[in-house]
């Protein structure tokens, strides 16, 4: 080291702002070689955790197609409670198709949005209905996602399977308490009143959407990926 | 590189004498919003452990290139992509350990306590001193969150260990008081954490106080830190 002169007030901010500037260049480029190699790992981690919610809400027999590749884009749909696009995992068994799971919001829950996934067979029956994000209170509105709810051999989620307009006549699509069907936990009628009315919308809709959801260009679709 | 004395010295101080949560009094935030359960605070701090220890180990071993002047910003970018790193890493290697921890490792950088350590410890000492002092900085954090969590969750909703089922399979969480227990929600709520982390402050105060008469000698000074939350 040579003897350090006096610094001037410019030559220190120079000096600092130079070693700043590398120091930024030198974690920016860790930071971009981390992502790059862990983003193969993390596209497939991704991809099968998507897979794992859809497989909760959609019995494995009602499908044999690749859901996350054979998926339709939905514009801002009021009905699912979506302010932005959504996706639709279309479920084909022998080039038929079986049904639909249509990711919805449920925007009337006591905390925020509860966010959805809602299988719906061609039949207009529910396969199955999950919450996949929701800021409920914990202890009390949480039992609507299945990992919170006390029930564990019947979960209050699982009313949902099975049902359609046929079975239950849509007054009936409200929680005991308002002289509905569904039962709900005593003091916390807010978010199964919110889930409640989400799926009957988001099965509403499906109903009048069935030529654009379940439409035949699936099998066009599989052949122009060919 | 790192005598048997001073790694004591560095474990104590981590988790007891300037315990994170109970004494520097740092990080208050995540625990505030996390330690709604026993589960939940001990994750987050698991997270912190990890990411604290990368963090001193980087800016122990950078800290004589650091100019003094623009330490903070450097410190802030360092402890960032540390944060980052992990959070990309446990992602991609570790996706069933990210499952759980993920939610709170972009949270980590919220606590102001990554930041303290680096200037006052890590920017000081060692890479092995300074990565022992972020990890049992974390360690206390780990039994002061879980407890804090135990504590709250109990008062609030009658049980202990909700959502332990995520970690280790098999495993359910133990009702301790029974069925129709109404449940307390300011415990679960924001203030509740305040109002339990007063009286183990309150405890640990007390203990020491005892502790000094007996052997006829001051408590360690709480490092100050006011300002940061």
């Amino acid at each position: 080291m040579s003897i350090p002169k006096e610094p001037t007030a410019a030559g220190m901010a120079a000096r600092s702002s130079v070693i700043l500037f590398i120091f930024v260049i030198a974690f920016t480029a860790v930071l971009a070689t981390v992502f790059s190699m862990t983003a193969p790992a993390i596209k497939a981690s991704a991809a099968e955790e998507e897979m794992r919610m859809i497989k909760e809400v959609l019995p494995a027999a009602l499908y044999d197609n690749d859901l996350l590749r054979d998926t339709l884009e939905l514009p801002p749909t009021h009905e699912l409670g979506q302010d932005d696009t959504s996706k639709v995992y279309r479920a084909t068994l022998a080039g038929q198709p079986s049904a639909v799971v249509l990711e919805a919001v449920a925007t009337d829950g006591y905390a925020g949005k509860i966010r959805m996934l809602i299988a719906v067979q061609a039949n207009g029956q529910l396969a199955g209905v999950r919450v996949t994000q929701h800021k409920e209170t914990p202890g009390l509105g949480d039992y609507v996602d299945p990992k919170k709810d006390k029930n564990k051999s019947r979960p209050w989620i699982t009313q949902f399977d099975g049902l359609s307009f046929d079975k239950l006549p849509e007054k009936s699509w409200k929680v005991k308490k308002d002289g509905g069907h569904f039962d709900s936990n005593a003091g916390a009628t807010v978010t199964p009143r919110a889930v409640i009315k989400a799926v009957k919308e988001a099965l509403e809709f499906t109903n009048r959407n069935r030529q654009r959801l379940f439409g035949s260009n699936t099998a066009e679709q599989e052949q122009d990926k060919k | 590189m790192i005598t048997w004395a001073e790694f004591k010295d560095i474990f104590v101080n981590g988790a007891w004498r300037q315990n994170s949560s109970l004494v520097q009094m740092l990080g208050m935030c995540p625990l505030l919003a996390m330690t709604t359960s026993l589960v939940n605070g001990a994750m987050l701090s698991l997270a912190t452990i990890i990411v604290m220890g990368s963090s001193g180990f980087v800016v122990a071993l950078l800290r004589n290139f650091i100019p003094y002047e623009i330490r903070i910003p450097v410190f802030i970018l360092i402890a960032a992509v540390m944060v980052t790193v992990v959070d990309l890493g446990m992602n991609a290697y570790m996706h069933d350990m990210y499952n759980i921890l993920g939610i709170f490792i972009p949270l980590i950088i919220t606590n102001c306590l990554v930041l303290a350590r680096i200037e006052t410890f890590a920017a000081k000492n060692g890479p092995l001193q300074a990565m022992f002092d972020g990890a049992f900085m974390g360690v206390g954090m780990l039994w002061t969150l879980s407890l804090l969590g135990a504590i709250r969750e109990f008062i609030g909703t009658g049980s202990v260990l909700s959502g332990i089922e995520a970690v280790i399979p098999g495993l359910h969480q133990i009702d301790l008081l029974p069925a129709d227990y109404p449940g307390f929600l300011v415990s679960i709520l924001p203030p509740g954490a305040f109002i339990v982390l007063a009286c183990m402050v309150a405890t640990k105060n007390w203990y020491e106080a005892k502790a000094a008469e007996r052997a006829k000698r001051q408590p360690p000074e709480p490092l100050s830190t006011a300002g940061c939350h």
